[in-house]
């Protein structure tokens, strides 16, 4: 911590906070944090659902956030694209930095920030419109009209998500008639076309059977090369299949954060051993 | 208590069973007398011989129009009130449970009221200031089609909203997550998540009011329909001739009562037939959006 004290003859021109912050961002750029979340609380009214949680994530790999339900899980992984302002009375404190920048100001551009952190749902949730359409949304409210540079980047992202086999030429039909373990790929294709940095999952793989979420895992584990993922599970062997970090929580607290191997072999928390090992949850 | 029980099943399936005996009782008389009566000059013609003879055109092309303008007047306003609610409004507020109270009792209206009301408000009050203000002799300040579409478009409004707002929250969560996710506005999301898919619903309403506009006389009796009219109106400010109002001439004010009655009877008919079609299409529309959305 000493290197990042404040050095009174290097420049004058910076408050101290501020000067703090640079070389913080700094830090967190060459370990490759993307996001830093620090201090944060949330509350439900008056009731707390996130507790002070601190924690980074670095760019390119898989973090799984894991725990019991209501632990705070998926409230933390909204608290990421600022879900959760559509619900009312959630007040928050402390801050989450999204490459170096603090998302929970007032005037955060939301828009900016959801096409930079794209998100999967729990339950598959295609529009009532066709495959093509869904999947060009995004591109659509952004103002996207060419229609070769339409299709072509539907083409892409339903390819990315491994769907083009399967729906390329069925472009028309109505989502609807797809398949569930399809439809949760048609939302990823949806969510990938407007390319963000981050792909949030909230417990992307509970509403489908055993080979749709190995499918869907496979994919997650390709796509770590362009993307960072925050995966939100409570079934503990995908968190140990697709992630490279993983955080387990418990009761809005952050018990234990750790590479992945680490959590599940030899957690250093008893209460991330009681868990894992099935005596609780 | 078996006995009972019998007794009530009966006695609740006997109401029903009169009910439909009276409906189809009304419904069997006015086609029997009106029957005869349909044909292409009735459709085409107007009325002659002080309506004991002739067609009922005028009365037709007039219910179309006033129906058409009472459109344009009663959407815009009641789809918006309807998204406000729906979307806009603070849930569970003080004011928002005040508006809600508010339309109720809009429907609970008498329609006469209405009538009165378009009368002192719109021909009275606004017509005259728009004549003031725009130095014209007596155009706007006069019953007439524009008045009259706008006195159905308030007795209206409260249908429109209600469905709207219904049809607008009845879209899952989960879309507008979805497009919120995307990076939508509020706006966006509304206009290209929520609306299309409210669409069926928000036209169920509009055809239910306008099927309920072509019915009611109270409302445009002293705002605008014409006893009879030499002419085919042409400009929203002209009076015209309307069906319901048309059957309370023909049944009231005829010169020769049994020389009418089958032109009285077909007009009924007519009438009978237009909002039945309405409501049939209405409800087909409803249970298309139900089949599509699976609710």
């Amino acid at each position: 911590m000493e290197d990042k004290g404040i050095n009174p003859w290097v420049s004058t021109e910076y408050s101290q906070p501020e000067y703090v912050r640079m070389i913080e961002n700094i830090h967190a750029l060459n370990e490759n944090l993307i996001v830093r979340v620090e201090d944060f609380s949330l509350f439900y009214g008056d009731k707390p659902a996130l507790k002070r949680i601190n924690l980074s994530i670095k760019k390119n790999r898989v973090t799984a956030i894991i725990g019991p339900s209501g632990c705070g899980k998926s409230t933390l992984l909204r608290a990421f694209n600022r879900m959760n302002d559509l619900i009312p009375n959630v007040r928050i404190e402390g801050r989450i930095l999204i490459d170096g920048e603090d998302i929970c100001k007032k005037d955060t551009d939301l828009v900016a920030l959801r096409r930079k952190v794209g998100m999967v749902f729990q339950k598959p949730n295609p529009f009532p419109m066709s495959i093509y359409e869904n999947v060009a949304f995004g591109l659509k409210i952004a103002g996207e009209k060419d229609r070769a540079r339409l299709d072509q980047l539907v083409e892409k992202s339903l390819r990315q998500a491994a769907l083009w086999d399967e729906a390329g030429d069925i472009l028309d039909r109505s989502a609807l008639t797809l398949s569930g373990g399809q439809q949760q790929r048609l939302c990823l294709a949806r969510a990938l076309v407007i390319e963000p940095e981050i792909i949030l999952m909230d417990e992307p793989a509970s509403a489908l059977d055993p080979i749709s979420t190995a499918k869907l895992e496979a994919l997650i584990y390709s796509l770590k090369k362009d993307y960072t993922i925050v995966i939100v599970t409570h079934n503990m062997q995908q968190a140990a299949r697709v992630a490279d970090y993983t955080a387990f929580l418990l009761l809005g607290e952050l018990v234990e954060y750790d590479e992945t191997r680490k959590i599940f072999t030899n957690p250093t928390d008893k209460r991330t051993e009681d868990y894992i090992t099935g005596r609780f949850g | 208590m078996k006995g009972w029980d019998k007794f009530f099943a009966l006695a609740s399936g006997l109401c029903v069973l009169i009910i439909f005996a009276f409906l189809f009782w009304i419904i069997f008389i006015i086609a029997r007398n009106g029957a005869g009566t349909i044909s292409w000059e009735f459709f085409t013609a107007a009325p002659v011989e002080g309506m004991t003879e002739g067609g009922i055109f005028p009365a037709i092309y007039g219910t179309v129009f006033l129906v058409l303008v009472m459109t344009v007047f009663l959407m815009p306003f009641g789809v918006m009130a309807g998204i406000y609610l729906a979307e806009y409004a603070p849930q569970n507020s003080r004011l928002t449970q005040a508006i809600r109270l508010a339309v109720n009792n809009l429907a609970g209206v008498p329609s006469i009221v209405f009538g009165l009301f378009g009368v002192g408000f719109f021909i009275q009050y606004a017509g005259r200031g728009l004549d003031r203000t725009l130095g014209l002799e007596t155009v706007f300040s006069q019953p007439c089609l524009l008045w009259a579409a706008a006195t159905l478009a308030i007795l209206n409004l409260p249908v429109v909203i209600k469905t709207s707002e219904e049809a607008i929250k009845a879209v899952p969560l989960e879309h507008r997550e979805a497009a919120f996710a995307l990076g939508a506005t509020k706006l966006k999301m509304i206009v290209r998540v929520v609306l299309p898919q409210a669409f069926s619903g928000i036209l169920t309403g509009a055809i239910l009011s306008v099927s309920r506009g072509a019915g009611e006389v109270a409302p445009i009796l002293f705002t605008g329909a014409a006893y009879y009219l030499p002419y085919i109106p042409k400009l929203p400010t002209d009076q015209f001739m309307e069906l319901g109002y048309h059957i309370f001439v023909l049944s009231t004010q005829s010169p020769d009562v049994d020389k009418t009655q089958p032109l009285l009877y077909g007009t009924i008919l007519v009438l009978l037939l237009l909002t039945l079609a309405l409501n049939t299409f209405a409800i087909g529309l409803r249970v298309r959006m139900r089949r599509k959305y699976g609710r």
